[in-house]
């Protein structure tokens, strides 16, 4: 277990950026507490500061997991993100869709044409059929 | 009284043989084929019994194992055995069936510097044989390995050679020479296997000095140098105003686990800062301007040619990059009211802060 290297991490918040954009800082510096990343066996474990000094305890490879897991680092040190972020990244979340069409296009496009693919499943899709209703 | 008795019993006792036999013996329409070196047997009867079963074959299946099974342990039987260590032990005859390759084929090797040569010059490996009678211990020896026939390393008397120093010692002589040749064998093999495998070996280059080495052989003699000492040139001095070597150690340090938690979440904070930076900062006024601008011209541009050059070429048209700023001109005019006087409206500090909120309409957003 070792805190990230500054390479390490400029990759991840890169990634964790593109969802929660300048929110991240809020991850970083929470008021209820002193909360870090900590890389264990590739994976990237956000953790509350109490809960690091108890896990420091266990012998590396007897650990195996602390806080809640990120994601991972790829063999070519890419850094995945893991749906166990979720619950961290969704207060935070940004945007809702993926842009259909450049940003010049966007501009010149007549009003019925379809700029944003919102992809979701069909419990809210019906959902968001029942709000609109 | 006792005769049914008896009778009984032979009754019995031949009933349980036949019923031995029953499950001994297996009918097959056609006989399976044994491969008893692999433990194989193949039944080349059609399933029907399993196929009428339906939708749950087990216990067709497992009667079908059961006769097969019986049929190569009967097989078995029939090998001539043998005892081994207080335990009957059939001797299996060897498998006719072919298995397949467990590896890919190796890959050709690169030829080795002898091979080259050899092949080059059109020399033919000679057929020698493999031992040689020696004289000296009256037997036949080996020609090269252990105990071979003209070993000079062996020799109990050398005369000094007419040239040589009297003080000198021809034995350890021999020996030195040997022990370079065995070295400069084993650097050869080396040599071809690094390049049979495309490696790169520790080139000596600089570690024996000619006088006439260039400034990089010298440093790199001056290194292994260095490092070839005990404690791997941990404690060698330095010269005064020598730098230490660095990237020399190959073990890389992190920071403690309980480091600073302050100074962590500064550093974090410091380079979530540098990275929003960097982030081009769209503004969405200034860039429509731009481009209004640009467009404007280039359709300024485009009127002057045309007025010069369409009466005497007839009007060819501008170059095709152009024409997508200049495409829809009905728009140009709108926009210029539209959105630059929209955003005009807004007061600066929000137009700052929007620069991650304008992205899901103005930049492309890509997950």
């Amino acid at each position: 277990m070792r805190p990230l290297t500054e390479e390490e991490t400029r990759v991840m918040f890169e990634k964790i950026a593109k969802y929660i954009g300048e929110n991240l800082q809020l991850l970083v510096d929470r008021p209820d507490g002193t909360y870090c990343f900590r890389l264990h066996n590739d994976r990237v474990y956000y953790v509350s500061e109490n809960i690091l000094k108890l896990a420091a305890n266990i012998s590396g490879n007897k650990l195996v997991s602390l806080g809640t897991c990120f994601g991972k680092f790829t063999k070519t040190h890419k850094f995945r993100l893991h749906v166990t972020a979720l619950d961290y990244l969704a207060p935070y979340a940004k945007g809702f869709g993926v842009a259909a069409k450049s940003t010049q296009d966007c501009r010149k496009v007549d009003p019925m044409a379809i700029v944003v693919f919102h992809q979701a499943d069909i419990g809210e899709y019906v959902l968001s059929i029942q709000v609109a209703q | 009284m006792e005769a049914p008795n008896v009778e009984e019993l032979l009754v019995q006792a031949e009933r349980d043989e036949a019923q031995k036999l029953q499950r001994i013996t297996v009918h097959k329409e056609l006989e399976l084929e044994f491969d008893l070196g692999n433990l194989l047997a193949s039944d080349r009867n059609p399933p029907t019994t399993v196929r009428h079963a339906g939708a749950t074959p087990e216990a067709e299946l497992r009667a079908l194992a059961r006769d097969n099974t019986q049929l190569l342990i009967n097989e078995l039987w029939q090998l001539p055995t043998e005892r081994v260590e207080e335990a009957v032990v059939a001797r299996l005859p060897e498998p006719s069936t072919r298995l397949p390759r467990e590896k890919p084929l190796p890959r050709p090797r690169p030829l080795t510097r002898w091979q080259q040569f050899a092949r080059l010059k059109g020399i033919r490996p000679k057929k020698k044989t493999n031992l040689v009678w020696d004289e000296a211990s009256g037997q036949w020896r080996r020609r090269w390995g252990y105990k071979r026939a003209r070993d000079d390393t062996k020799e109990w008397l050398i005369e000094v050679p007419g040239g040589a120093d009297p003080m000198e010692d021809q034995f350890a002589k021999r020996i030195q020479a040997k022990k370079e040749r065995v070295a400069k064998n084993e650097l050869n093999r080396l040599r071809n296997l690094a390049r049979a495998h495309k490696m790169q070996v520790p080139s000596a280059a600089g570690l024996h000095p000619t006088g006439h080495q260039s400034k990089e052989e010298l440093g790199r003699a001056m290194q292994v140098a260095k490092v070839s000492t005990a404690s791997v040139g941990r404690f060698q001095e330095r010269l005064p105003k020598e730098k230490a070597p660095r990237g020399s150690g190959k073990k890389r340090k992190f920071q403690p686990l309980f480091g600073d938690f302050a100074a962590e979440k500064k550093s974090q904070l410091e380079l979530l800062r540098v990275m929003n930076s960097k982030k081009p900062q769209l503004d969405v006024t200034r860039a429509t301007n731009k481009q209004m601008r640009e467009e404007d011209q280039e359709a300024a541009a485009q009127r002057k040619k045309m007025s010069q050059k369409g009466k005497r070429k007839g009007g060819r048209p501008g170059p095709g990059g152009k024409r997508k700023g200049g495409g829809p001109p009905s728009q140009g005019g709108k926009r210029k009211g539209g959105l630059g006087g929209k955003m005009q409206s807004r007061p600066p500090g929000v137009g700052g802060k929007r620069r991650g909120g304008v992205q899901p309409h103005g930049g492309k957003r890509r997950k």
